[in-house]
């Protein structure tokens, strides 16, 4: 196989790296190399937080400009702010559902009409998939779960050596046990809905 | 059981590469671990807190990265193996003991970790430090995956003791925070007794012994220099007229861009792992026959530099390019497609990467700059503060979450150095400018190396107030524990000490309690403190609510709530103190109750008195 690069973007506190660990674990259940990077630190307290897969032949963990063959987004604003990692042949799944950052509550700036901006983007990739992640969290138990819900949209959408059983056994194992059943209904209505 | 106490296994398991690290000091058989806690390499020392309680490994937060190599010293001196962890700058502050403790050496293996930052993710500095094995002697490896990290860590143990010499292990960020299939070795049996061997002329540095000392370190160095020069850390891939150099995290970025170019098989690498002492020989075989070399390493030129040397040497005049305007920056961490490109260029390549779609005519994205947390008790310090003082007043202020005091609107950042910098410059802004100086430190930073500085300032008879942000836990970096910390709900035992006691004890008579949501009666204080000449102390006293919440001792208290009859929408609350739970519908401003933690510091903020508790039971 070729190797798959997937940056991944979000905004602390929605899980981004948990997501990106299943991910990573998945891969491995599968059999395929997975190189994973994570920001801890400062970037955490209300930051963007940024990650990266990189599965198969490949010795990188992170994902230069025009290189990533997914983007994956947990806010339309941040995958917009990540657009420039796509080439033309690139992947976009985005949740649709904003979260404003509060430089724009008091007034330092606009948050843009993402709607417009991500038609735009889909223009300029392969294919662009956007979904109220959100809400099918809301739908699955707690607004906590949208980050599985976007890995069940990316399961879904990207041809990745990963399958969706894969990751639900990635979720069981590595999930707290309060959690799972949770996390696996979100999955699924991401898987479903996108 | 802790995951990183499971039994040697053939199929890999998915590690961060800090508890790689954690992985390998346990296969090596640590027995004892000292640190202070800092990014990228906090995870190391967070791993071993929670195993040391089910272990019988010694696990220590010590009060700062000097206090931890000493400390280190004293165990490895005595036979035991040794883990100090530190990020790159705590090994400025760990450097005068490191310096000398190459002369006296060690007796148990000790491994230093070194967790540099290129692209300042979160320092106050991205330096290199790898200078440090120039400088100290030491060796240095350096690993380039997480696989890699336990692989080194486990054999700089052994190092150590064949050289009796500390052996730094430098990480990047890159290193620590990936993520990647481990294979997990068998552990060995801990020695957690030893025995200090009296030898005062060996370990007791006046400066006759010294002498002797630095004859012994320069022998150990020339051993070492053998060691690297055979050492299966350094690597040799491929062959070929062209060659490339590389180490960590770039090493990777090679190997992909060679395939992407392919090249793989027409240029031959060297990846170095053993990078101090540098082995000069290995590397002037590898120029021998090469037309020409590329080096790539992020920030300095330190292979560039030692090759060139090395090829001077060996009296070769082969072209080796490594840090140049064409090439790479010295500023911040490489990239593969960066690399790709400049290997490229380099050896004359053609190469058609697909490069970024265009996103220029993409509407502008409103910053997300990291913030104080909603109810953080530092925000209503600094807004208290800052009413009284004003906006003349110049802030020296200190490193941790209270540092994002530099985000407006409350603006109480003016000047900052390094851990502990606060006071000790406040001292001399107040001599130099003729005015009473308001400095903020961290009650962890104040153990640090906080609590000199205010020595100076009471023995000096400065001009200073200085305002420790008392959160009871070293927030920042993950919430570790630290001297003033209250370890009893965290369930170990370890004796508090307080910083108004601190205080006290160093001869300040001026030193006041306050709790920051009382904010009236922290304007008073502050106040009263800036109306007397000399060292005054305020210790602002309240639990980070994260912590808090961690530890269940957050207090359950109403959330609050814009009464929309009684707001004029004058928006002080938003504009001036600007907790991030409050955001505008309609323009109205609103509270989310999700993020609300009851603080009750915006209704103090309020002209209208129109932040109200949300009655229990009522929906908001």
């Amino acid at each position: 196989m070729k190797a798959i690069r997937i940056h991944i973007t979000g905004v602390g506190g929605q899980g981004t790296l948990l997501a990106t660990n299943l991910l990573g674990e998945a891969a491995l259940l599968a059999g395929v190399n997975a190189n994973i990077s994570e920001v801890h630190g400062m970037a955490q307290r209300g930051g963007v937080v940024e990650s990266a897969v990189v599965l198969g032949p490949a010795l990188s963990s992170i994902v230069s400009d025009g290189e990533a063959d997914i983007l994956l987004g947990f806010e339309p604003s941040e995958t917009l702010r990540a657009a420039a990692k796509c080439h033309a042949g690139s992947l976009v799944v985005t949740n649709s559902h904003p979260l404003p950052p509060f430089t724009v509550s008091i007034g330092q700036g606009a948050y843009p009409n993402v709607d417009a901006a991500l038609a735009l983007l889909a223009k300029r990739v392969a294919r662009l998939v956007s979904l109220d992640a959100d809400a099918y969290a809301h739908q699955a138990g707690s607004v906590l779960s949208a980050n599985m819900v976007m890995l069940g949209a990316l399961i879904k959408n990207a041809d990745l050596p990963i399958s969706a059983a894969q990751v639900k056994r990635a979720i069981r194992q590595n999930v707290r046990p309060q959690f799972i059943d949770m996390n696996l209904k979100a999955f699924d209505l991401g898987f479903k809905h996108s | 059981m802790h995951p990183l106490l499971k039994k040697r296994s053939a199929r890999p398991t998915l590690l961060l590469g800090n508890h790689a690290i954690v992985r390998g000091a346990l296969e090596a058989g640590v027995a004892f671990v000292t640190c202070y806690p800092g990014t990228p390499s906090s995870e190391i020392s967070d791993a071993f807190f929670d195993l040391s309680a089910e272990t019988d490994v010694y696990f220590e937060y010590s009060t700062n990265e000097k206090v931890a190599l000493e400390v280190g010293a004293g165990a490895a001196g005595s036979g035991l193996r040794t883990l100090v962890i530190m990020k790159h700058v705590g090994v400025n502050v760990a450097a005068d003991p490191l310096m000398t403790l190459a002369y006296v050496g060690v007796e148990g293996g000790m491994v230093v970790i070194s967790a540099d930052d290129p692209s300042l993710f979160s320092s106050q500095n991205e330096q290199d430090n790898r200078y440090y094995g120039k400088l100290s002697g030491l060796p240095i490896l350096e690993p380039s995956s997480p696989q890699e990290a336990k692989d080194m860590t486990l054999a700089a143990f052994d190092l150590s003791e064949q050289l009796k010499l500390p052996v730094i292990l430098r990480t990047t960020t890159r290193i620590n925070h990936a993520r990647g299939p481990v294979t997990l070795g068998a552990m060995k049996k801990r020695v957690t007794r030893g025995v200090f061997e009296k030898n005062p002329a060996m370990k007791v540095t006046l400066p006759a012994v010294s002498r002797n000392l630095h004859r012994v370190l320069l022998e150990k160095i020339d051993q070492a220099s053998g060691l690297a020069e055979a050492s299966p850390f350094n690597l040799l891939d491929g062959r070929g007229k062209w060659g490339i150099i590389t180490n960590g995290v770039s090493y990777n970025y090679v190997t992909d861009a060679l395939a992407d170019l392919s090249l793989k098989g027409k240029v031959a690498v060297l990846r170095l792992g053993f990078t101090h002492p540098f082995p000069k020989s290995k590397v002037q075989r590898f120029l021998k026959g090469k037309d020409k070399v590329l080096v790539v390493e992020e920030l300095e030129p330190y292979l560039e530099e030692e090759t060139k040397i090395a090829a001077q040497e060996a009296g070769l005049t082969l072209e080796i390019s490594g840090k140049s305007p064409k090439l790479f920056p010295r500023l911040f961490e490489l990239n593969p497609g960066l690399v790709r490109d400049r290997i490229a260029d380099f050896f004359g390549v053609k190469h058609k990467a697909a490069g970024p779609i265009r996103v220029t005519d993409l509407p502008p994205i409103p910053a997300r700059p990291p913030n104080l947390c909603p109810g953080c008790p530092h925000r209503a310090t600094f807004f208290a503060v800052k009413k009284v003082s004003g906006e003349d007043m110049v802030y020296p202020t200190d490193i941790g979450c209270y540092t994002l005091g530099f985000m407006p609107p409350l603006r109480t950042a003016d000047f900052l150095l390094c851990m502990g910098s606060s006071i000790s410059t406040a001292c001399g802004i107040s001599k130099a400018t003729g005015r009473k100086i308001v400095a903020f430190i961290g009650d962890s930073t104040f153990f640090h190396s906080g609590m000199t500085g205010l020595v100076d300032a009471v023995h000096n008879k400065h001009n200073v107030l200085l305002i420790v942000l008392d959160n009871g836990t070293t927030a920042m970096t993950g919430h570790q524990i630290h001297p003033g910390v209250d370890t009893e709900p965290l369930g170990r035992d370890r004796t508090q000490v307080k910083p108004e006691a601190v205080a006290r004890g160093l001869g300040v008579t001026d030193v006041a309690v306050i709790q920051p949501r009382n904010m009236k009666k922290m304007e008073t204080a502050v106040r009263e403190a800036l109306s007397r000449p000399g060292v005054s102390v305020i210790v602002s006293e309240e639990l980070c609510p994260l912590f808090a919440r961690r530890v269940g001792k957050l207090p359950k208290r109403p959330v609050y709530m814009v009464d929309p009859a009684l707001c004029k929408n004058d928006r002080d609350c938003l504009n001036t103190l600007a907790c991030p739970a409050f955001y505008l519908e309609e323009e109205a401003v609103k509270i989310n109750p999700d993020l609300c933690v009851g603080c009750a510091v915006c209704s103090q903020v309020c002209p209208e008195h129109a932040i109200r508790p949300v009655k229990q039971g009522a929906s908001s």
